[in-house]
């Protein structure tokens, strides 16, 4: 009896400690995310570190797939068993969760440090601003704009770097011919719909393509470039190889690095693998923004703060959310994540030939593009990019029927 | 008072039937009720009617899941019935190694659908499955690209699933053969009928109710088919092989439209009684009524 009374001490008297410890200020936070490859990793314990210098306890919830991890999110706020924190991209997907008022306002500490002030684009801004309180804070900016070209596959050939889709298309068939896959695509909705705005950006500008996006423009989407952007696709798909269907975003950016294909359109979260493989921005790949107008798209991440029943855990909040844009903090996580960050007074002395062309072109506002999920909600682009996916895959399924369908989805109102 | 009859037995049933009413008819309810709103992300009411449902069946994407899985349905359950059924014969002649066999044959069943679906994925990919052994080997004409062939994947898939669920009616059917009296055997040699002709026209018959039972266990995985297809296609090429279930839970999740996702599963619940309800009615009322006379 006195054995068992001594394990059940040693079991329970570590914990009536750190109860007490709780009590004097320390705070303890879960946070739902879905970064699990090897450098996401190393980007959010960079958030983790930072808190837990602090003082504070960080319980990490990490989730494969960003499906996955925002709909455990949305289950436990409604659950009634809200985390401290969960990740959200850059977009609408958390829109419903601020007009039903489950998330904790971040205002006071928002206008207290000035993050208007510093907050860069602007753009972020509006994304997290609803009826004039900050809900989310935004953590960094990934850009779809790029192509990802292996060097030595257009030295093989004799064929410049292409700059732009049309000079892509031109040098297609040649790399074909050498036997080397000219265009590296996995056959993912995602993908697909990713590297279809890349090129409707490219062919078309962005002020057209966000009148299609944002405002509907019925007339914008007629005017005839539309059905131009989806003659290139259909067109640029013909050089991909048939091991497309299902094939995941890094696999197919492996094939660019080992040779096996000439290019690839992936957002700029493609660096890393060439980083790891040992190969050098420029000299051994060239990422390139193509077309005439080059773009920055502002795609990447927010963390928002579901609210809680207990009042101790706003404070909680309040202090990760001020940590998370710390300059210092916001330079180590986005160094390590490869990604812009959402302030220009960091130090980006790390930054690589590709990131840094990233860095100068979002100083220039009119560069800077939204993207379709900044307006429309996630059934509207998951219904469009059926579309897209659909008419990639279906040789028989017309543009200008593609067209039709399109106007479907851009005034059913979702 | 037939009520009271068994008080034992229906306080025993009572947790089961309270649970069943509460959790299912309760969850069909609240399903239907939210079918008829515009939720997004989290469940509102906002009524709009039958919207929702107006805007599932305008969906090319439903068309095809709706087509997938009769498709799918029709081919895993005659390809089980009859591979299974084959195997069976063939192990019924008394071959040596039979218990090798019939672990062989029934292994793929202990594997979880998403395992199986992960092995035909590597099996029939193109360019690193089979196919690319066949021209490494030399056979240059060989050609298997089901698999990112939108109008052969969903066949693609009956074959993994067919693979998986034959072994089992093999078993089923097995057993069966073995319960048929030697006598039978005996008189229809004497009789001088075809092996073929007594396993087609007299075995076939007698072994009715483990064929009923192998389309019953088969039919109930079919409507729930959702692992497999997402760990070999993913629903595409495109979403050429997506299924009902897959539209609700993408719906449900990734696409945050809750409305929608509540009213294609209430489409699924509805098309599943439609298909129940006469065979319910006739093995449990006609059946009944007939043994009674």
């Amino acid at each position: 009896m006195k054995k068992l009374f001594s394990i059940l001490l040693t079991i329970f008297l570590p914990l009536s400690y750190s109860n007490v410890s709780k009590a004097a200020g320390h705070m303890e936070a879960e946070v739902i995310h879905w970064w699990t490859s090897g450098g996401e990793q190393a980007a959010i314990s960079q958030f983790a570190e930072a808190w837990q210098e602090m003082g504070n306890t960080w319980i990490d919830t990490a989730i494969t797939g960003g499906d996955n991890a925002r709909g455990t999110t949305v289950n436990r706020i409604i659950g009634g068993n809200p985390p401290t924190a969960a990740q959200f991209n850059i977009s609408k997907q958390f829109v419903d969760l601020v007009e039903q008022g489950l998330l904790q306002s971040l205002e006071e500490v928002a206008s207290a440090e000035g993050w208007r002030d510093f907050i860069y684009p602007p753009e972020l801004i509006e994304t997290c601003e609803f009826e004039g309180e900050f809900y989310c804070v935004p953590v960094n900016i990934h850009s779809w704009q790029w192509m990802w070209i292996n060097n030595d596959v257009y030295k093989q050939v004799g064929l410049p770097v292409p700059q732009t889709f049309e000079d892509f298309l031109a040098g297609a068939p040649t790399i074909q011919a050498a036997g080397i896959i000219p265009l590296a695509l996995g056959g993912q909705g995602w993908q697909e719909s990713g590297m279809f705005d890349v090129v409707a950006s490219s062919i078309m500008g962005f002020p057209l393509m966000r009148s299609v996006y944002r405002d509907k423009d019925l007339d914008a989407f007629r005017d005839g470039r539309f059905e131009s952007v989806l003659n290139t696709y259909r067109e640029l798909n013909q050089f991909t190889d048939e091991g497309s269907p299902g094939r995941l975003w890094n696999d197919t950016t492996a094939m660019v690095i080992e040779g096996k294909a000439a290019m690839q359109v992936m957002g700029d979260w493609a660096r890393g693998e060439f980083a790891v493989a040992g190969m050098e921005a420029m000299k051994d790949y060239s990422c390139v923004i193509p077309g005439k107008e080059k773009y920055v798209a502002l795609g990447g991440d927010v963390f928002v703060f579901p609210k809680n029943d207990d009042p101790k855990v706003k404070d909680t909040q309040l202090a990760m959310a001020s940590m998370m844009v710390n300059p210092t903090v916001q330079a180590k996580f986005n160094n390590a994540k490869g990604s812009l960050p959402m302030r220009l007074d960091v130090d980006t002395s790390a930054a690589d030939a590709c990131m840094q062309m990233g860095l100068d072109l979002i100083q220039n506002p009119d560069a800077i593009m939204r993207e379709s999920d900044d307006w429309n909600t996630p059934a509207f682009t998951a219904a469009w990019g059926d579309i897209i996916s659909e008419f990639r895959n279906d040789p028989n399924y017309t543009v200008a029927q593609a067209m039709d369908d399109l106007e479907g989805v851009l005034t059913s109102g979702l | 008072m037939p009520l009271f009859r068994n008080i034992a037995s229906m306080v025993a049933l009572l947790p089961m039937i309270v649970i069943s009413l509460t959790v299912f008819v309760g969850c069909i309810i609240y399903s239907f009720v939210y079918s008829l709103t515009n939720s997004k992300l989290v469940p509102v009411i906002n009524y709009v009617g039958f919207d929702q449902y107006e805007r599932l069946f305008k969906q090319r994407k439903w068309d095809v899941a709706v087509e997938n899985i009769f498709i799918y349905g029709f081919v895993f359950t005659i390809g089980c019935l009859v591979i299974g059924f084959l195997l069976a014969v063939l192990i019924d002649q008394k071959i040596r190694g039979e218990s090798l066999f019939r672990t062989i044959f029934l292994y793929p069943y202990a594997m979880s659908f998403v395992v199986t679906g992960l092995v035909w994925k590597w099996v029939l990919n193109p360019t690193f499955g089979l196919e690319n052994s066949m021209h490494m080997w030399g056979f240059g004409w060989f050609e298997l690209d089901w698999l990112v062939n939108r109008d052969l994947a969903i066949y693609a898939v009956c074959i993994a699933a067919v693979w998986q669920g034959a072994g089992f009616v093999m078993v089923l059917m097995l057993a069966g053969l073995r319960g048929i009296d030697e006598d039978i055997w005996k008189s229809l040699s004497i009789e001088g009928v075809a092996k073929w002709k007594s396993y087609l026209f007299v075995i076939l018959p007698m072994l009715r109710p483990m064929v009923v039972t192998a389309i019953v266990l088969i039919a109930a995985g079919v409507v729930k088919v959702y692992d497999l297809i997402l760990a070999l296609t993913s629903g595409g090429p495109g979403y050429a092989t997506t299924t009902p279930a897959m539209y609700v839970m993408e719906n449900f999740f990734s696409r945050a439209n809750l409305g929608q996702a509540f009213a294609a599963s209430i489409i699924m619940f509805i098309s599943v009684v439609c298909i129940l309800a006469p065979w319910a009615f006739y093995e449990f009322y006609l059946r009944n009524k007939y043994a009674a006379n």
